[in-house]
C-alpha cells in the first residue's frame, strides 16, 4: 500500500497512547478548526484542568468517555505532505486483547509505548506478542514520559537494552526505538533541546519515511475467487483481489483445489482492460478454456499451496463462552466458508510470559495452538507463506459470533498418520463434523397412534435441514437384528435393550436417531434412557387415545386383537404405561399430520442445539 | 536478453516482452522470465509502454493510496454480493453516494451491480438532487428504489416544526420501514470513519439486531479481510465500504475518476437566508422565513447535501472541481459542521445510530 501507512498504537491508558497520537495531530496542524475547538471545550471538563488534553481527540464513544478508558478500536486518519496515515487506537488492558488484535490485524506497523519510569512490563510483551501473531513486521518502541526521568540518556539506554532483548525473544523484525514525551511533545514531530543525545528521527519523521514493503513480498501469483461474473453467455470472469505477485495475459494459471490448468485470456483491472495486473488490485480474470471455478477457489501460479482438511494453527479465542475441544464452527479462510472443528487444543500460550500451558479449554482473550479439521478439503498456506490464505476466523454456528481468529502454522497433511493415532476421535468431534448434536428421539405410543408417520416426516424435515439421521423402526430391526425375538415379556425387554444400544452407537457416530416402537412399559423406556444417556434421550409421547387408534386401525390389528386372534396386544390385552415425564407430548388426532410435525419440531428445536459448547 | 513479440489473436494487439534466460541447476534446463514492456503500435512499430495503472502516477505517494482504498472498497462490495442474501445500496445522492455508485459499477463490470439502490426521500431534498438521482438511475441502468414515510407526510412532519423528531420519522424510521418492507439483509452505506467520533469505532460490517439497532459494546471483531456475514432471520448488516476514506480522498477520487456529482456542490448564485450562523438555501416556497430574514442572492456551494432547510452552505466562488478540492483541502471546518443537526448534543450521532440511523 504505497503512500498509505496503517499503524496501531499499543499501550495502556497510563502510558499516554491517546495523548501521543493526539499530540501528533495537533502539532502537525492536522486538526480541523471545529475539532480543535471541541478539544479545548472538552478539556475544560477533562482531567488536565484547562490544559489541552490531547487524548480527548481519540476517545470516541460516550460510555468510554465517561469511564475514561478506550474500550474499542478507534480509527484516525491524517495526511502529511509525505504520506497518508490510518491509526488504529486500541485499549491496552488484558481484557481487551481481542480489540487490540482487531487493530493489529489491520496494521502494517506497531507503535508500542513504553513508560520510561517503568521500563518493559509484562503488558509490553503482551502487546508485542499480539502484534507478531497478527502479522505485523515493523515495530517502533516509543519510550514515553522522558520528561519524568529528566530526559536522562542513561535511563533511555537501559530501557532500549531491554527492548532489544525482547525483540530477540519474540523474533521481532525491523525494530526502532525513540525517546519521546507525549504531553510535552519531544520527538513527536519536533526535536526540542531536551534530548541532545538522541540523534535519530522523530516519530512522525520515521512514520513518514519507513518502507514497509521491504522484505514482505510473498512468492508467486495468488488470487482467491470472490465471485464469478457472468454478464452473458460469452463471458465468464473470475473476480477477486490479487494477494501476491503479478499476472499477465497468456500466463498459465492453476486452479485450486481442482489443480486444473488454463491460460489467462483477459484481465480487467476494475473496469479497465489490461494486459497486466499486480498485488492489491481488484481484477476480473477470464481463462482460455472452460474450467470449473467458483467462489472459494484460488488461482495461483509459481507457488505451492496446500489442499487438505487438517492443519495446526495458533488461535486467539474471543468469545465470552469458553472453547472446548471438538467444538464445531464455520471457518472463513480466504473466500471460503465451510464447517470445521477444533480437534485438539495442544497448549495455551501465556500472553504475558510466552509460557506453554496444557489445557483442554480456552477462555476469552487466550491464545492457543490447536489442530483444526475442516469438513471438506480447503486451500490454504501458512501465515508466514501467504498472509491472505494463512489467516482465518471461526464463526459460532448458533450465535454467529466471530469466536476466534487464527493463523495457520503448518499443514498436517504429511504427518496425518501420526496425528490420527494420537487423536482420540470423540463423539463430539464426529458430531462436530456433521454440525449437529446427536440425540435419540424416542417415539412411544399405541399401535396406530401415528408414531411412524410422525417419525418419518420429522426425519425428512431434519434431513432437509442438513442433519444426518437414522430411523429405527419395526421394519429394519425386527427383520434383522432382532429376528430371533418373539413377543413374550422377556423378548420385549431384550428388543428394547438392543434398540437402545444400537441408538447409542449411532449417536456416538454423530447421527440423530429416531426410534418408533410402541415400547409400552415405563421400565423398558427408563432402561433405554439409561443406556442412551439422559441428556441425549428425548421421549416423544404420541398420546393419541385408544378410541382414535382403534377407529383408524390402519393394519386391521385392533379388530384381530378384539377377536382374540392376537394375544398380548397393547391397549387391548396388554397394558400401555403412559409416560409421566415425556419431553414432548403430541396427540395426532387433534390436528393434521403437517401441523403435528410443526408442533413437535418447534418443541424439539432447543434439544437439537449444542448448548454444551 | 531479447525482445519477444506476441500477438493476442482476439484483440489483434501485439505485445512486446523482455525475456531473460537462466539455467535452472536443479531441473537442468533453461528457464525464461518475461517482463511486459508494452504494446506495439501497428503503424509506427514503436513499443508503447503500458500505463501500469497506479504504478507510477504523477505525484507518487499522494495518489497511490487511492488505488489501495478503491481496491479495499471493491473487495468489500464483492464480498457482500457473494455472501449476503439480499443486499441493497443506500443512495443519498450526495458525493459519497456518487463515489459508492461508481465503485459498485466498477466492482462488477462488465456486469451491472447485482442489487438495487435505495433512496430515502424525505420530500425535503433539494430539487436538483431528485433530478440528478433520476437521471443517474437511467443513465447507469441501475434499479433505483425510492421510499418515503407516507405516514409522516400525512402527519405533516416537517423540518421547521419538528426538529430532531423530523429526522427520526422521515429518515431513521423511513429507512427501517424500507429495509423491512423489501427484506434487505445487507445495506451498503457511505459512512466514513473520519466524519464523526462514534463512526470511527464502527466496524465495516456492522451488525444490526432484529430491531435494526447497533450495539457499540457488542460488535463482532473484524480481522484482516475475513468479514463475518452470518445472520439469523430478521437480523441485518450495514456495510461501509468507504469507512477508511477521508473527505480529501473522496474529492481526489471524484477528480481522478471524473465522477459526476450534483451541481449544488459547485458555487453558483443561489437564493439564501442567513440563520444561526448557517446559510440556508430557499429551494422552494415551503421555506419559512423568520421575522427579519430576507432572501439574498449569494454565490454559495454545499459541502454535504441533505434536506435543504437543514443543510448549511458556504460562501464560495469555487465552481470547478479543482477549486473545490483546493478549498476543501485547506478547509478549516470539518464537513459535518454544515449538518445543522449534529450540534444539538455531543454524542447525538451515537445515540441516533443506536436507534437505527445510519
Amino acid at each position: 500500500m504505497e503512500g498509505l501507512l496503517k499503524f496501531i498504537t499499543c499501550g495502556s491508558v497510563d502510558d499516554g497512547k491517546s495523548t501521543l497520537i493526539g499530540h501528533m495531530l495537533y502539532d502537525a496542524k492536522l486538526l480541523f478548526a471545529d475539532q480543535e475547538h471541541a478539544l479545548e471545550l472538552d478539556s475544560r471538563v477533562g482531567s488536565r484542568e484547562g490544559k489541552i488534553d490531547y487524548s480527548l481527540l481519540l476517545d470516541g464513544l460516550m460510555a468510554e468517555r465517561e469511564q475514561g478508558i478506550t474500550i474499542d478500536v478507534a480509527y484516525r486518519y491524517f495526511t502529511t505532505e509525505r504520506r497518508s496515515f490510518i491509526v488504529a487506537d486500541t485499549p491496552g488492558h488484558e481484557e481487551y486483547t481481542r480489540n487490540m488484535a482487531v487493530g493489529a490485524s489491520f496494521a502494517d506497523l506497531a507503535v508500542i509505548l513504553v513508560d520510561a519510569t517503568q521500563g518493559i512490563l509484562s503488558q509490553t510483551r503482551r502487546h508485542a506478542r499480539i502484534c507478531v501473531l497478527m502479522g505485523i513486521r515493523y515495530f517502533v518502541f516509543a519510550v514515553n514520559k522522558m520528561d519524568l526521568v529528566h530526559y536522562s540518556q542513561r535511563e533511555f539506554l537501559k530501557i532500549e537494552k531491554e527492548i532489544r532483548k525482547l525483540a530477540i525473544d519474540l523474533e521481532l523484525s525491523h525494530v526502532t526505538v525513540i525517546p519521546v514525551s507525549a504531553t510535552e511533545g519531544d520527538n513527536i514531530t519536533l526535536k526540542y533541546s531536551n534530548m541532545p543525545w538522541y540523534a535519530g528521527q522523530t516519530l512522525l519523521d520515521y512514520l513518514e519515511t519507513v518502507n514497509i514493503e521491504e522484505g514482505t513480498e510473498e512468492p508467486g501469483f495468488l488470487m482467491p475467487v470472490q465471485r464469478v461474473c457472468r454478464p452473458n453467455h460469452s463471458f465468464r470472469g473470475f473476480q477477486g483481489q490479487i494477494e501476491s505477485g503479478t499476472v499477465q495475459i497468456d500466463d498459465e494459471i492453476t486452479i485450486l483445489p481442482s489443480r486444473e490448468k488454463a491460460r489467462v485470456a483477459s484481465i480487467l483491472v476494475t473496469d479497465q482492460k489490461s494486459v497486466f495486473a499486480r498485488k492489491g488490485q481488484a481484477v476480473t480474470i477470464s481463462l482460455n478454456r472452460e474450467v470449473d471455478v467458483s467462489r472459494g477457489c484460488v488461482l495461483v501460479a509459481d507457488t505451492e499451496l496446500t489442499v487438505s482438511t487438517m492443519f495446526t494453527a495458533t488461535i486467539l479465542w474471543m468469545d465470552d463462552q469458553e472453547l472446548m475441544q471438538g467444538k464445531n464452527f464455520l471457518i472463513k479462510l480466504g473466500t471460503k466458508t465451510i464447517p470445521a472443528s477444533v480437534m485438539d487444543i495442544k497448549y495455551r500460550i501465556d500472553i504475558n510470559t510466552g509460557e506453554q500451558i496444557a489445557t483442554s479449554k480456552l477462555y476469552k482473550n487466550e491464545i492457543a495452538v490447536c489442530d483444526i479439521a475442516t469438513a471438506s478439503p480447503i486451500v490454504y498456506d501458512t501465515f508466514s507463506g501467504h498472509k491472505g490464505l494463512g489467516s482465518f476466523i471461526l464463526i459460532d454456528r448458533v450465535t454467529n459470533m466471530t469466536s476466534a481468529c487464527g493463523v495457520v502454522e503448518h499443514s498436517l497433511r504429511r504427518s496425518e498418520n501420526i496425528v490420527w493415532q494420537k487423536l482420540d476421535i470423540t463423539r463430539e468431534i464426529r458430531a462436530g463434523k456433521m454440525g449437529q448434536k446427536p440425540v435419540t428421539l424416542w417415539f412411544t405410543g399405541l399401535s396406530g397412534s401415528g408414531k411412524s408417520a410422525l417419525a418419518n416426516e420429522i426425519e425428512k424435515r431434519l434431513s432437509l435441514d442438513g442433519k444426518y439421521t437414522m430411523l429405527l423402526d419395526g421394519d429394519n430391526i425386527r427383520m434383522g437384528l432382532n429376528k430371533n425375538l418373539g413377543f413374550e415379556p422377556e423378548d420385549r425387554i431384550e428388543n428394547i435393550r438392543r434398540i437402545a444400544e444400537v441408538a447409542k452407537l449411532m449417536n456416538d457416530a454423530g447421527l440423530i436417531v429416531l426410534t418408533s416402537f410402541i415400547s409400552p412399559f415405563a421400565s423398558d423406556r427408563q432402561n433405554a434412557r439409561t443406556i442412551i444417556g439422559d441428556e441425549n434421550f428425548i421421549e416423544i409421547y404420541v398420546s393419541t387415545p385408544l378410541e382414535e387408534c382403534e377407529r383408524r386401525d390402519v393394519k386391521g390389528l385392533y379388530q384381530k386383537a378384539r377377536t382374540g386372534k392376537i394375544p398380548n396386544f397393547t391397549g387391548i390385552s396388554s397394558p400401555y404405561e403412559a409416560p409421566k415425564h415425556a419431553e414432548i407430548v403430541i396427540d395426532t388426532g387433534r390436528q393434521p399430520l403437517e401441523e403435528s410435525v410443526r408442533i413437535v419440531l418447534e418443541q424439539l428445536a432447543p434439544y437439537l442445539t449444542d448448548d454444551a459448547g | 536478453m531479447a525482445i519477444i513479440y506476441q500477438t493476442d489473436k482476439r484483440s489483434g494487439i501485439t505485445y512486446a516482452y523482455e525475456a531473460s534466460y537462466q539455467w535452472d541447476k536443479e531441473k537442468k534446463q533453461s528457464r525464461s522470465k518475461r517482463t511486459l514492456l508494452g504494446r506495439v503500435d501497428p503503424d509506427t512499430k514503436e513499443i508503447i509502454p503500458t500505463d501500469g495503472r497506479g504504478k507510477k502516477r504523477a505525484g507518487g505517494s499522494q495518489t497511490g493510496h487511492l488505488d489501495a482504498l478503491e481496491a479495499e472498497a471493491i473487495y468489500i462490495i464483492r464480498e457482500v454480493a457473494a455472501e449476503c442474501e439480499k443486499p441493497v445500496m443506500l443512495y443519498s445522492i450526495g458525493k459519497d453516494s456518487s463515489v459508492m455508485l461508481h465503485l459498485a459499477l466498477k466492482a462488477f463490470y462488465p456486469e451491472k451491480p447485482p442489487f438495487p439502490f435505495l433512496h430515502i426521500d424525505t420530500t425535503w431534498k433539494f430539487r436538483e438532487m431528485i433530478a440528478f438521482r433520476d437521471r443517474m438511475a437511467k443513465e447507469k441502468g441501475i434499479e433505483m428504489l425510492v421510499y418515503t414515510n407516507e405516514e409522516g407526510v400525512a402527519q405533516g412532519i416537517n423540518p421547521f416544526d419538528h426538529g430532531s423528531a423530523y429526522t427520526d420519522i422521515m429518515k431513521t424510521q423511513a429507512l427501517k420501514q424500507a429495509l423491512s418492507k423489501y427484506g434487505f439483509t445487507a445495506a451498503f452505506g457511505g459512512g466514513r470513519r473520519d466524519e464523526e467520533k462514534s463512526r470511527a469505532k464502527e466496524r465495516i460490517f456492522s451488525f444490526r439486531n432484529s430491531e435494526q439497532a447497533w450495539d457499540p459494546k457488542n460488535q463482532r471483531p473484524e480481522m484482516w479481510k475475513q468479514y463475518n456475514t452470518q445472520l439469523h432471520k430478521g437480523e441485518s448488516m450495514r456495510v461501509f465500504p468507504i469507512s477508511n476514506w477521508t473527505e480529501k480522498d473522496i474529492w481526489q477520487y471524484i477528480a481522478r475518476e471524473n465522477i459526476e456529482i450534483v451541481p449544488l456542490y459547485f458555487a453558483k448564485e443561489r437564493p439564501v437566508v442567513y440563520r444561526d450562523g448557517n446559510i440556508i438555501m430557499v429551494d422552494d416556497d415551503r421555506m419559512r422565513l423568520l421575522p427579519g430574514e430576507e432572501i439574498r442572492h449569494k454565490s454559495v456551494r454545499f459541502r454535504t447535501l441533505g434536506c435543504y432547510p437543514l443543510t448549511g452552505g458556504v460562501e464560495s466562488t469555487a465552481d470547478t472541481l479543482e477549486a473545490i478540492v483546493a478549498e476543501t483541502l485547506g478547509a478549516v471546518t470539518s464537513e459535518r459542521t454544515s449538518r445543522v443537526i449534529d450540534h444539538e448534543a455531543a454524542g447525538s450521532m451515537e445515540r441516533r445510530k443506536r436507534e437505527g440511523y445510519f
